[in-house]
Formats: C-alpha cells, sequence, structure tokens
C-alpha cells in the first residue's frame, strides 16, 4: 500500500513511518510548512520549526523513503490561525491542533495524498483506528499509552477520515516508541516532546493573538461574583477559565477567573469552589461509534487534554448539540476546549464546549 | 528509468569534467599564483579555461574573471558597477521585473544603501520593452542589467537593443547570461553589454564556479577584497580544480552551441506539443519564439504544481515549479507574477527543461505518464471541493 506519512520531525511520526516502511508499505514522507519561518528564530522543541523539516528530511533519508515539504501556509492561516485568533477575541480558550488533525491533516494532506495515489495518511498520534465490521464503521480508541493518549485531539474525524487514517503508534508505548527509534539509529530518538503551541514558539499566545486581530483589544473590568468591580484586564484573549495568576487581584484571597464576557469586554472572578461545575453545552457534536443515542448515554467525558475523563450522562440534542451532566462538578469547565465522551477505551463523540448549564441554545 | 528534466537548475556533468575536476585535484594542487612549478601547473590549468570560457562567449581571455559561481558575478557587476559611478554622480539603478533573485536581491539591497532603483516590467511573454527604459533612464544611471534567457520561462530578452539606449546614455549594461550560456550562441560583441555573468553548472561545469566577464577599459570596485588574484579583480585563491572543471564544460558547450540547437528545440516542442494534446486546459507560459531551446513553462488548470511534481518524481520523472531557489517554499512565481498571471496559474505551473543528455524515449515516458497524473489529481481536487 502507498500510504503517506506526516512527518514533523519529531520522535513519533518518524517512527510511524518506520514502522510503515518496516511492514512493507511504499511510504512517502511529506512534511507540511505552515508558517513563513526564515526569520523565526529556531524554536527549540516546537512542533514544524525549521530544525524540525530538517529532521523530518533526514530521518526521512536514513529510513530511504522520498520525502517533501508541502506549503500550507495559507490553508493554515485560513483555518488554524484565523480560528485561534477569533476564539480567543470570542473570550474562548482554542485548541488549534484539533483543527490542525481534522482541517488539515485529515483534509488537505489526505486530498494531497490520494492525488499522489496514496491509499492513506499515517501520523505519529497515540490513538487507534478498529473497523467495526459487523456495523460497518471505523471506531477511534484511545492509544495504548493512557500518559501519551491523543484521542482527545482526533474527536472531530469523521468516519471518511478515519477510514484513511493510520496511527502506527497507538498500539505502542512512548518508551516502546523510543526503544524503537534507538534500534533503528534514527537521530531523533532522543529529541524532546513538544508540547508549546507550533506556531507561538514563544508560548505568548495573547501577543500572537494582538498581532493578528483587526483592532485593538478592548480592555475592561474585572469584576467579582456580586459584580464589584476589583480590578481591569488588557483583554479577554489574555486570560483564561481557571487562571489565578497574572491577573494583578489584590485581593485577600486566590481568585479564578470564572467567565469571559467578551460583548461587555467584562472577566467575572471567584474563589476555587466557584469553579465547580457539573453541567456544560457542547455544540458541533461528532459522533463517531453510531448515530447520535436516543436518550441519556452513560459515558466518561473529558473536558482538556490533561483532564481525566469522569463519569457523566450525555444527551444529545441532534442535530449537532448536546447537554452533558457529570456525576460530580469539574473544575474549570472552558469554552472553545472541547468535552470528547468515552465508553472505556473507545471514543464515542465530542464536541466544542459553548459554556454551562444556561448557554443559549 | 529516472528522467532529469530540470536542467535549468543544474546539468550533469559534461563529459570529462570529473576526470578535469580530480587531475587538478589530485595532481596539479599547487597555488596558481605561487612562483614554483606546483604554481605554474596550476596556472596553467587555469590560463587554459579562461580560454575555452572566453571562446564560449565571443571574448578575450584577459576580460574573463573568475567566481564561485552566478549568484557572486552578479553581485560583482551589479555593486561594483554602482560602486564605480557613484562619485560621477550616476547612483541610479535599473533592472527588470523577471530577474533571478542574484539580481533583484542586490539590487534591492543597493536601493537600501542609497541608490535609486527602476524596475522595469515584462509584457505578457515575459519581455521587457525597450521604450520603457527609453523612459526610465537618465545621465544618472549607472547601471542597467536585464538578464539574457529567464530561468523559468526561457524568454530571450532583446538584449542589444536594450544595450544600445542604455550606452547612449552613457550608462554600463549588464546582462546575466546564466541560462543562455552554454545553451544558445553568445556574443558580447553582438549584446553590446559591458558585463556578463556565467554559471559553470548550468552547462557542465561542478557547481561552485562561474564567470565575470569585464569588457576591456571597464573599471569595477571589487566587493570581495583581499589578495591580487585575478588581476586585482577577484580576491582569494583560485579554485583550481572547478575551474578546470568549467574550461572542459565550456568547451563541450560550444561544440554543442555550434552544433546547432535544432535537435534539442524539436524534442522540447515534442514535448510541449504532446502535453498540449494530451493534457486538457493545459497552456504554455512565455512564447513560442525568442525562447531558449530547452525550456517550456505549462500551466496546469486546477492543479497544484507542487503535488504534480511530487507525482512525477515518484515515477522517476526530475521536474520544477520554477526557481529552485524559491521553490523550497513555492511563493508565487515572481517572474509569472510580473507576467500578469493570476495567482492560481502561478501555483500552477511547471517547469520543464532539457540537456543534451535528453532522449525522445524520455519525452516520450513523460508524455505516458503526465496525463495520467493531472488527471488523477484532478479528480481528487473535484471531490474536495465537492465535499467543502
Amino acid at each position: 500500500m502507498r500510504v503517506v506519512v506526516a512527518m514533523s520531525g519529531g520522535v513519533d511520526s518518524s517512527v510511524a513511518a518506520a514502522l510503515l516502511a518496516e511492514a512493507g508499505h511504499e511510504v512517502i514522507g511529506l512534511s507540511m510548512q505552515l508558517y513563513d519561518q526564515r526569520d523565526a528564530p529556531g524554536a527549540f522543541g516546537s512542533c514544524c520549526s525549521l530544525d524540525d523539516l530538517q529532521d523530518a528530511r533526514r530521518v526521512a533519508h536514513a529510513l530511504g523513503l522520498p520525502h517533501y515539504l508541502v506549503n500550507f501556509e495559507r490553508e493554515f492561516r485560513e483555518t488554524v490561525t484565523r480560528n485561534f485568533v477569533s476564539e480567543y477575541a470570542a473570550g474562548r480558550t482554542p485548541i488549534p491542533c484539533v483543527h490542525c488533525n481534522a482541517d488539515l491533516k485529515f483534509s488537505r494532506l489526505l486530498t494531497r495524498a490520494e492525488g499522489l495515489g496514496a491509499a492513506a495518511v499515517a501520523t505519529g498520534h497515540y490513538a487507534r483506528v478498529r473497523r467495526d465490521e459487523a456495523a460497518g464503521r471505523f471506531r477511534l480508541l484511545r492509544g495504548r499509552d493512557a500518559a501519551k493518549d491523543q484521542s482527545y485531539f482526533l474527536f472531530t474525524l469523521t468516519q471518511d477520515q478515519l477510514a484513511h487514517a493510520v496511527f502506527p503508534v497507538g498500539e505502542l508505548t512512548k518508551p516502546e516508541v523510543r526503544a524503537t527509534a534507538a534500534r533503528l539509529g534514527l537521530r531523533v530518538a532522543d529529541k524532546p516532546d513538544s508540547h508549546e503551541i507550533c506556531f507561538v514558539p514563544d508560548g505568548d499566545a495573547a501577543g500572537f493573538v494582538e498581532r493578528h486581530l483587526p483592532e485593538p483589544a478592548r480592555t475592561g473590568p474585572i469584576v467579582d461574583e456580586a459584580g464589584r468591580e476589583v480590578g481591569r484586564h488588557g483583554g479577554v484573549h489574555r486570560l483564561t477559565v481557571g487562571q489565578r495568576r497574572g491577573l494583578g487581584l489584590a485581593t485577600g484571597r486566590p481568585m479564578y477567573v470564572l467567565r469571559l464576557e467578551p460583548d461587555q469586554a467584562r472577566v467575572v472572578v471567584g474563589p476555587r469552589e466557584s469553579l465547580g461545575a457539573r453541567d456544560l453545552v457542547a455544540t458541533d457534536v461528532n459522533w463517531i461509534a453510531g448515530p447520535p443515542p436516543d436518550g441519556p448515554r452513560r459515558c466518561t467525558a473529558r473536558i482538556r487534554h490533561r483532564h481525566v475523563d469522569a463519569p457523566a450522562t450525555v444527551v444529545a440534542e441532534p442535530p449537532h448539540t448536546a447537554v452533558v451532566r457529570f456525576d460530580e462538578a469539574q473544575v474549570a469547565i472552558t469554552p472553545g476546549q472541547a468535552v470528547v465522551f468515552y465508553d472505556g477505551d473507545e471514543v464515542l463523540g465530542g464536541g466544542w464546549i459553548a459554556g454551562g448549564a444556561d448557554t443559549a441554545r | 528509468m529516472r528522467i532529469y528534466l530540470d536542467y535549468n537548475a543544474t546539468a550533469k556533468p559534461a563529459s570529462g569534467v570529473a576526470e578535469a575536476v580530480a587531475h587538478a585535484l589530485a595532481e596539479a594542487f599547487g597555488n596558481a599564483s605561487s612562483v614554483h612549478a606546483y604554481g605554474q601547473q596550476a596556472k596553467a590549468i587555469v590560463d587554459d579555461a579562461r580560454g575555452d570560457v572566453a571562446a564560449l562567449i565571443g571574448a578575450s581571455p584577459a576580460e574573463i574573471v573568475f567566481t564561485s559561481g552566478g549568484t557572486e558575478s552578479d553581485n560583482a557587476a551589479i555593486r561594483g558597477a554602482a560602486e564605480a559611478l557613484a562619485p560621477a554622480g550616476r547612483r541610479h539603478l535599473i533592472t527588470t521585473a523577471i530577474e533571478h533573485e542574484a539580481v533583484l536581491q542586490t539590487m534591492r539591497a543597493m536601493a537600501r544603501a542609497g541608490w535609486r532603483l527602476t524596475v522595469l516590467p515584462v509584457d505578457a511573454s515575459g519581455v521587457v520593452d525597450p521604450a520603457a527604459l527609453a523612459g526610465a533612464i537618465s545621465a544618472e544611471t549607472a547601471l542597467v542589467s536585464v538578464m539574457h534567457a529567464n530561468n523559468e520561462v526561457g524568454t530571450i530578452q532583446p538584449v542589444a537593443e536594450l544595450a544600445a539606449i542604455a550606452r547612449a546614455h552613457g550608462a554600463l549594461v549588464h546582462t546575466d547570461a546564466v541560462q543562455s550560456a552554454g545553451k544558445i550562441p553568445v556574443s558580447v560583441a553582438a549584446l553590446g553589454v559591458d558585463l556578463l555573468s556565467v554559471s559553470g553548472h548550468k552547462f557542465g561545469a561542478p557547481k561552485g564556479v562561474g564567470a565575470l566577464w569585464i569588457r576591456r577599459g571597464v573599471r569595477l570596485v571589487p566587493f570581495m577584497t583581499g589578495g591580487r588574484q585575478e588581476r586585482n579583480r577577484r580576491a582569494g585563491t583560485e579554485n583550481v580544480p572547478a575551474i578546470a572543471g568549467l574550461g572542459v564544460a565550456a568547451r563541450r558547450a560550444r561544440t554543442v552551441v555550434e552544433a546547432g540547437t535544432a535537435t534539442m528545440a524539436a524534442l522540447r516542442d515534442r514535448l510541449e506539443h504532446g502535453i498540449l494534446a494530451a493534457v486538457p486546459d493545459a497552456a504554455v507560459n512565455g512564447r513560442a519564439d525568442a525562447r531558449v531551446p530547452n525550456t517550456t513553462n505549462i500551466s496546469f488548470d486546477g492543479v497544484e504544481a507542487e503535488s504534480l511534481l511530487i507525482a512525477l518524481d515518484l515515477e522517476g520523472i526530475a521536474v520544477s515549479t520554477g526557481s529552485a531557489c524559491s521553490s523550497g517554499t513555492l511563493e508565487a512565481s515572481h517572474v509569472l507574477s510580473a507576467m500578469g498571471l493570476p495567482a492560481p496559474r502561478t501555483r500552477n505551473s511547471l517547469r520543464f527543461s532539457l540537456g543534451p543528455g535528453t532522449t525522445a524515449d524520455e519525452i516520450d515516458a513523460v508524455l505516458a505518464a503526465l496525463p495520467r497524473l493531472v488527471a488523477r489529481l484532478r479528480s481528487l481536487g473535484r471531490t474536495a471541493a465537492a465535499l467543502r
């Protein structure tokens, strides 16, 4: 099978390419150039910097694979970056990686791959896809390494996308991936994991948003739950729900961001116990395992990548909304993040967190 | 079968070049500036090569300065002429919108340093209008730089006509002949220029060597300072092995050019006509006449050239999306943009460039593969568009 591997230059996608080649597939390495990096300092440890693209090229060469750079700067701007900026400006906290997976890797890159006669796109994600012959569906499962599982970032994938997705390292643990890289003598075997948002290598998301906003962000008041002004903020895009540091408040006890109200340029803060909530409304829900459930569905639900999914009941409201009630209050349910529903290891589906139970819909 | 159709990026070494390089590297290792026998042996190689390069462009050997390649030649010509004429009040430079980056970026650097710069437009076929030059030039113009043949579309500029206008105003004329020398007859006298850049690897020499022809009597300010090599015109120990290879390649290229370009042009036309006949919605960029015989640039409507290039490479066919220097990032080609092509079409364009080794079988193999690859890319393009 001819298969395209999206090679970021990291150890995971490098090993993904190596495993597919070892299995006898005809592997083509493609690395996406996502933004103009000629003037950027080499950002160490972030995804897809020039150094990373060079690593991808050298790994592909070492494995004897053809490798090409594909330019997705325009597409990246139109999908990932634009959404990132508008979400922050709207008082939400976005997850660009989800859009990059759905709108670039398993969309534009998949189209490119098919244009090259490839049957699938493989990535270095820690997730698994199973074909359920009986149901005639593709099922998305967590990666076997629970600590590294990235299924959360893949919840928007459609059946058609899953049919063309391959995750070769999903059956491995991270140590096994590194051991494989070492066994093959790949130069990236000990390369550190990436954590930051790749196109914001300095970690200053707020600064990035400000450079891309059409007009300067509105400053406004920080108020407590009773509506009393307790401070000022430099724009809702600078803050995220659950944030405590950097508010510049001189209140007696620690205060956390509870809510961002971009229409009034207002930020509501409160004590930690006010951060907990049991309910949320999700929009643009994608049901992977089957049609939307009739009636309440028991599951575990995850509200951010680093959240341990918690028992909940989800009620689908067709066509694309869902209401989620957790058994116990969860801390910092954050609009703009995703809620992903699991049944054991299987991803049932997921959606974007719009807000709490009172969210208009 | 692997097929190489990217000769405008670089050519396969001409026969005898590798041997000449190896001999100079291993046997004639002396410094060409040294007095002793080792030096004399190296110097003889450099002298021979100088004669061969001069003969390729109808020049006298003393007018040839060896450089590290086309980019250095362009830099030396532009910076050297600008610096030399500035004290006389000539601080205006003229070039065209379709030059190679080596010229364009050097011109822009001079503009940042205070020189006035005029960039002449081209018409839809990529040709500069002499009237535009006549309108831009003045007694303050130091240098007019117009490339001889364009690297992306192959169009040949009316250099002689442009040079006559420039000289009438007392300006120096430089031409970047990197894509014409070794492909078509090049005569410095017929072109009427003062400075001419040559790159070795475009006609079978090693990379990293080239030449600048400086008309006798023209004084440049050297932009590299150091030793007195090359009659004080280019400092630095001569790269004898590369110069040895350049000499052999120039000799071979002269034979090729003198044999005529009809065979090469016939192969190129076979490719071009074959593509236009077999692939719907394909169009040639540039012009059919006044073009180097090895180059064609073709747009495939609705096809990302980047993908088609990869698909061809996976079939063993090497082509390019334009200038090799810029295709790493695939910006819209400044050449095609200057010719007025809309942005999507600049992204749909591939350059095929043939060389002396290209055969009819290779052309036919490309014609056999290309329609299928284009059709596959187009079918997916439509599917993807329909899905969104």
